[in-house]
């Protein structure tokens, strides 16, 4: 039988792939990587592109990912990938946008925490939440 | 007859509400399910990171320190990430959270806290603390009921930026655990900087090669916990928030049910009271003739 590797591909909403492979090829940040059992450990981003994993069954398994991370240790690939488009600039401009729209609420507020009045909401809140538990208990 | 039909437009009123709180219930417990499953398949991600990040922290090779893993010794600016639903109707879930959010804030500011930041996510959070006064750097509405990684990356941003540039000492995170379908428990944990208990132990040093050099790698790999983290937090509050609404829909449900039968028997006894004065009424008339 041949050699073969885990591959786990996972993404921060699921998880991908989980199995065992022959043969691993990865768009590399420095270009096409290819992953052997037993290969050094390594640490690398990845550019968007397409995981193609060789399954010893001579099936092909193909994933696209944007982007993200890979592990690889010797009997292990992990592949962080990403669920969009990543890049410096894109992040910077997302960030940009939620903080304009931040500063725009910003504008009509009052400089001193009011915590009387957040306490005299939540207090009520509270005493509503209260007064159906107590309602409810009455009735049963 | 009075009253009578007043009472008979109360009944149908309140059966219909409780129509579609029995309707609400349904839909949320249907939607819970589906959260608590995005819950769980968002955790072998975090899970790996964290594992990685661990080994990270750890390895010899760095003697470059990320900022996200160095204290500071003084904790005077502090960052805080509230997660709330943005839709109301879920038992007392935003305002547990938000109460403990407030008394925190109130702690660190009694503490010598000179700035506190914060970032919103979730409509409920984010009117309770512009109401406050409070700095909102940032904020994220409007997720609908899939958490995506996407929305919340600009606005997760705002705060580590502050963080890296040095302008906050800490950030914490305040959501709604999850524990099961009965109990949500409101927490406030520290997010950065990463400690040794967010990460674990490393389970042996690996000497890797990096690409294209570690820091990069490492920047990259931190974020992306980091982010982890805040996306796991939000699923698990919108796991919360789902069943935290069917709980407090199925009470109403009930409530109606038992304001209807009140209703019922106050009815009866009008009807029933309208009928007697009629008899008496009618012998009384029978009577009067008779006699």
């Amino acid at each position: 039988m041949a050699m073969t590797i885990h591959v786990d591909v996972v993404s921060a909403e699921e998880s991908i792939f989980s199995g065992l492979a022959e043969f691993v090829v990865l768009p590399g940040e420095a270009g096409e990587l290819g992953i052997m059992p037993g290969h050094m450990p390594l640490m690398t981003r990845i550019k968007p592109g397409a995981v193609r994993v060789k399954l010893p069954d001579n099936k092909e398994e193909l994933i696209f990912v944007a982007g993200g991370l890979l592990e690889v240790q010797p009997g292990l690939v992990t592949v962080l990938a990403d669920t969009a488009i990543r890049g410096a600039d894109l992040d910077q401009a997302k960030a940009l946008d939620a903080k304009q729209k931040a500063e725009e609420a910003l504008n009509n507020r009052s400089s001193e925490l009011d915590y009387a009045r957040a306490q005299v909401e939540l207090a009520e809140a509270i005493a509503q939440l209260a007064a159906i538990d107590r309602l409810r208990k009455g009735n049963h | 007859m009075a009253g009578s039909k007043e009472i008979r437009t109360k009944i149908k009123s309140v059966q219909n509400t409780r129509k579609i709180t029995k309707a609400m219930e349904m839909v949320a417990a249907s939607k819970m399910r589906k959260a608590q499953e995005r819950m769980r398949a968002a955790r072998p991600y975090s899970e790996k990171i964290r594992r990685l990040a661990a080994n990270l922290s750890q390895a010899l090779i760095t003697d470059y320190r990320h900022p996200f893993l160095v204290k500071s010794a003084n904790v005077k600016r502090i960052g805080l990430i509230v997660v709330t639903t943005d839709k109301g109707l879920c038992g007392g879930l935003n305002t547990n959270i938000l109460r403990q959010a407030m008394n925190v804030m109130r702690q660190w500011e009694g503490e010598g806290a000179t700035e506190i930041r914060v970032t919103a996510i979730g409509n409920k959070g984010l009117g309770f603390m512009q109401r406050l006064g409070a700095k909102v750097v940032s904020h994220v509405t409007q997720m609908g009921d899939t958490p995506h990684l996407e929305k919340l990356i600009g606005p997760i941003k705002v705060m580590i930026d502050a963080y890296q540039a040095g302008e906050l000492d800490e950030v914490h995170i305040a959501y709604t655990r999850f524990i099961n379908t009965m109990k949500q428990e409101p927490v406030i944990e520290p997010l950065l900087p990463l400690t040794g208990e967010r990460l674990g132990t490393p389970e042996g040093s690996w000497d890797y090669l990096y690409e294209p050099d570690a820091q990069t790698v490492i920047d990259d790999l931190l974020i992306r916990y980091v982010e982890a983290l805040i996306y796991q937090s939000v699923a698990e509050n919108m796991a919360s928030e789902q069943s935290a609404r069917m709980v407090a829909m199925k009470a109403a449900t009930d409530n109606a049910g038992s304001v209807i039968k009140e209703l019922q028997l106050v009815y009866n006894k009008a009807r029933q009271a309208a009928i007697t004065k009629e008899i008496s009424e009618i012998v009384g008339g029978a009577a009067a003739i008779a006699g």
